[in-house]
């Protein structure tokens, strides 16, 4: 960065560049007075200017990957991760570095006066420097949404696999949503493991709330079962609406040799013949 | 040379597998139980896992194997106590091990014996007898 003015510049009209800067961001139709007080606005304008001026300052090129930039990057992402938390929007988030641009611009021409060669010079430095800086939001941005998604879809799997015990020998397992390999290898887990602690017979795996099935699902499905037959489980599948019914069927997909019924009940009335335990229809005594 | 026992009892053989197998061990399991079971004209054969926690390609054809030829020399077999990762990984091998009985227990697993050989357990001889 050898013959610039820009370091000199921000030094110089540090204070007026950030009274140029918050005017922008105030008239900007990006502003969200909202969700952010324009007091904590300048106050983080304030910060970077700073850290852009100490940095620019040390900095041997515009690749603002380089160590010296790092006190600006760690507080862009402060700043990128607080706006994402807020609600703001990637492109929102990136105008905060982007807007500075014009005053910078305007403060420069000023310097240069008639030499356009190295206003021109400088103009392309501090794009340089500003556009990696305000791509570099936009990733931590996404980078952050892209660790609540993670961690939704890891809460959404222990939440769906629940194993119950519904009598002594009986394991009943109702599965939700779509039938996924990883899910696949979840449920495979968590069923065989509670066949092993609680020694049940018979497993129902209950497919109600499974909205589609298809060759892939069945197969995981057939998988499932087969795990636990060699564990010395039988298991029952249940639940099996029509349209699923048809689907199987018209698939060629092969559940010989797996017990199926059509609701929880008529499972869990065989389930419980399998164990045993016979169950007669009068009410318990008072 | 390393062997797994192999007990008898009443009209059942009983081995439990408590080590890591290994190929020669299979080997040597194999040859020594077909032997057994036509020595002693066994009808039942229980091979308990439950120690076994790694089970590979040839491990598990070997249990199949051997389960096939106890069926040809006239004893049925039951597998009993398979870790939920062997069963895992026997499932992914391909390795389903048809017409092989299996059992959650030694306990169920010869119950499950006497039920295929059509011999009633003690317990439901004599409710039998009182009913």
């Amino acid at each position: 960065m050898e013959g610039t003015k820009i370091p000199e510049v921000i030094e110089r009209h540090q204070t007026a560049l950030l009274d140029d800067w918050m005017k922008q961001q105030l008239a900007a139709s990006t502003l969200r007075s909202d969700l952010l007080p324009s007091a904590e606005l300048r106050e983080q304008s304030r910060e970077f200017l700073e850290l852009l001026r100490q940095a620019s300052r040390q900095a041997g090129s515009t690749d603002v990957a380089a160590p010296a930039w790092q006190p600006l990057r760690d507080m862009l992402t402060r700043v990128s991760r607080s706006r994402g938390e807020q609600g703001f929007s990637p492109s929102e988030t990136a105008t905060f570095v982007f807007s500075f641009k014009q005053p910078l611009f305007s403060r420069l021409a000023e310097a240069y006066g008639g030499d356009a060669k190295g206003l021109a010079w400088d103009t392309w430095l501090a794009t340089a420097i500003l556009d990696q800086l305000g791509l570099f939001t936009t990733e931590v941005h996404q980078k952050a949404r892209e660790a609540v998604i993670m961690r939704q879809q890891q809460e959404m799997l222990e939440l769906s696999t629940p194993v119950v015990k519904v009598w002594d020998g009986v394991l009943a397992l109702p599965l939700i949503g779509t039938l996924d390999s990883a899910r696949t290898q979840v449920v495979m887990e968590s069923l065989l493991q509670r066949i092993v602690e609680t020694g049940a017979e018979v497993a129902i795996i209950d497919i109600t709330g499974v909205a589609t099935v298809d060759t892939l699902v069945a197969q995981h499905l057939i998988k499932t079962i087969t795990a636990a037959r060699l564990m010395g489980a039988d298991c029952i599948v249940s639940g099996i609406r029509p349209q699923i019914a048809a689907t199987i069927v018209h698939l060629g997909v092969d559940l010989t040799g797996v017990v199926t019924k059509a609701s929880l009940a008529d499972a869990l009335t065989h389930a419980l013949q399998r164990v045993g335990v016979s169950v007669n229809g009068r009410p318990a005594r008072a | 040379m390393e062997r797994i026992p192999i007990l008898k009892m009443g009209d059942f053989l009983l081995v439990t597998i408590q080590v890591d197998m290994h190929d020669r061990l299979a080997m040597t399991l194999q040859d020594d139980l077909t032997e057994r079971i036509s020595r002693t004209g066994a009808h039942g054969v229980l091979i308990d896992i439950s120690s076994l926690e790694i089970v590979d390609s040839f491990i598990g054809r070997m249990l199949a194997n051997i389960a096939g030829m106890a069926r040809v020399l006239d004893a049925a077999t039951v597998v009993v106590g398979m870790q939920p990762a062997v069963a895992i990984t026997l499932v992914e091998l391909g390795l389903e091990l048809p017409g092989v009985r299996t059992a959650l227990d030694v306990d169920k697993g010869m119950r499950v014996l006497r039920h295929a050989l059509g011999r009633p357990t003690p317990q439901e001889a004599d409710a039998g007898a009182e009913g």
